[in-house]
């Protein structure tokens, strides 16, 4: 266990120093700036405003940018340092396997999340001392979903990183894995496959299988708790789950698909040639 | 202490080692030459358990791919390339140290006995050190440390000639309770660090030969060169080495590390058109080994 947190805090001190760490801090923080700057606070929608009005327009940012972000950083760097010798040198260091993959995954994972959540905590404290109330619970909802979410991607992106043997071949596999999530996002194309004889449970089975799409539906219950919005879609859901349950869903499913693809990642790796 | 028992490695379809059987024994110190392409750093990353292979490895009985903590904790590697880490130079020193059960003040010792100040330069990322500087700290994590086995690809090619005695001196320190592995494209690099050559040419050995031992590695030499006349890019090249002139450039003094001797006369065959004279006498054994060119 000891090896695996030395891991961590090696790939953490790593990331800290990359550029890629400081562009992708810049992303998230300069997001917060924006909506601030353009008085997303003052503003009023759905009846919502102030800090639950930015938050929930920050998060639905989030889901367009931070899975991106999350694979590509993770497919560059792991296939990169691979590529660069950086597993060459470590590697001949007395570590096992599994506490060098999974010290890399867990040290990765909190150099993800840590920039977004500091974003969305620097913005409930600036609202606090502006004098505006912050909404707790949404903050705590948002924080479990946005963990999950990036646990979700970072594990598919360490998957992509152990198969791929050079750092362009898995940014392009991972922009691929992106865009076709992205594809089966839109309903539209859903409401068209349905029109082309799909069985509704498959397009219904596609959506919940999509973890960018659990997370957009998971966001959008809080202000829309009736799914108005997903049109009969959200009868499935919500005859299938439940509110709760979706819920509990949209934090558990991201979380195993992650585990699972690093998992999948882990063992091709200690099978394969490390550098 | 070290078994390759009839290893293949394939990339695809291209066989890069081929059937290789070797075996080397604790104070045998292994210079693995071969030109690019030959296998040699195939072969070490399977020592190091880091490429899977047919055939077995083994180090002491042990498989270093299944028993990797056990195995790899008495191996002392330096790569030839520096990895571009970006970890401050005092962290990758605690972070290899904790690895190893070492104590990372002997590391630092180490570091600073071959000329890199790890102290001053704790707070600076190791990517940012010079090749030379990389270099000795690599080497430092690799020496200061209970290893058994050294493996090491092209160790001094980046030293400065006082570094490249100390290394001397520190593998001297080692050669007896410890395997060395020295890989290196040029035979001349490493001749005077070992006792056995292997040569490898398209994923096999081609050659396997005992050399005669009779270069202290700990040993120096003092040296004194004549010139027929003064010539700037002879000076540029020899003070590198350390040396300093007198009577107007044509004199040249300097000291050389015993296990340098070869290198150091390859430097000098390039510029043999302009020595006038040129004496060499090791100066620790108070032994003299003297060539004279008159």
């Amino acid at each position: 266990m000891r090896y695996l947190w030395l891991a961590a805090y090696t790939d953490i001190i790593e990331s800290l120093r990359a550029r890629w760490f400081m562009v992708y801090a810049m992303v998230f923080g300069g997001l917060v700036v924006i909506l601030f700057a353009f008085g997303l606070a003052e503003s009023r929608i759905m009846g919502f405003t102030g800090l639950s009005r930015l938050l929930i327009t920050y998060i639905q940012l989030s889901m367009a940018i931070l899975p991106i972000f999350v694979l590509i950083t993770t497919v560059r760097s792991v296939a990169g340092d691979r590529e660069a010798g950086v597993f060459e040198y470590l590697l001949s260091l007395p570590i096992t396997l599994g506490a060098w993959f999974w010290g890399r995954v867990f040290g990765r994972f909190f150099v993800v999340f840590l920039p977004v959540f500091a974003a969305m905590l620097g913005a409930t404290a600036w609202g606090l001392l502006k004098g505006v109330s912050a909404p707790w619970h949404l903050l705590l909802y948002y924080t479990g979903l946005l963990m999950a979410l990036a646990w979700c991607f970072l594990g598919i992106g360490m998957l992509i990183s152990t198969l791929a043997r050079s750092a362009d071949v898995a940014q392009g596999a991972a922009f691929v894995v992106w865009l076709t999530l992205l594809l089966f996002l839109d309903l539209i194309l859903l409401g068209v496959l349905i029109q082309e004889q799909l069985p509704p449970e498959t397009a219904v089975g596609i959506a919940l299988a999509n973890p960018m799409q659990v997370f957009r539906t998971a966001t959008m219950m809080l202000f829309d708790p009736q799914l108005v919005l997903l049109g009969p879609t959200a009868y499935v859901i919500l005859d299938s789950f439940g509110q709760a349950g979706y819920i509990a869903y949209a934090m558990l499913y991201p979380i195993v698909l992650g585990t699972v693809c690093a998992g999948l990642g882990y063992q091709y790796f200690k099978r394969s040639d490390l550098p | 202490m070290i078994q390759f028992e009839n290893i293949v490695k394939n990339f695809r379809r291209h066989q890069v080692l081929k059937g290789i059987n070797l075996s080397i024994e604790r104070g045998q110190r292994v210079a693995l030459v071969g030109s690019n392409g030959a296998g040699k750093t195939t072969l070490i990353r399977c020592l190091l358990g880091e490429y899977t292979c047919q055939g077995r490895v083994l180090v002491d009985a042990k498989d270093p791919r299944v028993c990797r903590r056990e195995v790899l904790s008495k191996v002392g590697f330096v790569p030839q390339l520096p990895p571009p880490l970006r970890m401050p130079v005092g962290q990758l020193i605690r972070f290899a140290a904790s690895l190893c059960d070492s104590d990372p003040q002997r590391m630092v010792s180490v570091a600073e006995e071959l000329g890199f100040d790890a102290q001053h330069f704790h707070k600076q990322p190791f990517v940012k050190l010079s090749g030379g500087q990389k270099q000795k700290l690599l080497i430092a994590i690799a020496l200061g440390r209970q290893s058994e086995l050294l493996v090491m690809d092209e160790p001094a090619a980046n030293l400065d000639p006082q570094a490249r005695h100390i290394f001397f001196k520190l593998l001297a320190a080692k050669k007896d309770h410890a395997a060395m592995l020295i890989s290196s494209h040029r035979l001349d690099e490493v001749a005077a660090l070992v006792n056995r050559v292997i040569e490898m040419d398209q994923g096999e050995i081609v050659l396997d030969d005992k050399v005669a031992d009779l270069v202290e590695l700990s040993s120096r030499l003092y040296c004194r060169i004549r010139l027929i006349q003064a010539e700037e890019a002879f000076a540029k090249a020899i003070a590198e080495w350390g040396f300093s002139a007198s009577e107007n450039g044509q004199v040249w003094d300097g000291y050389i590390a015993g296990p340098d001797r070869l290198r150091f006369l390859g430097l000098l065959s390039r510029y043999a058109a302009l020595l006038s004279g040129m004496e060499i006498s090791e100066v620790e054994q108070q032994r003299e080994a003297s060539i004279n060119v008159v």
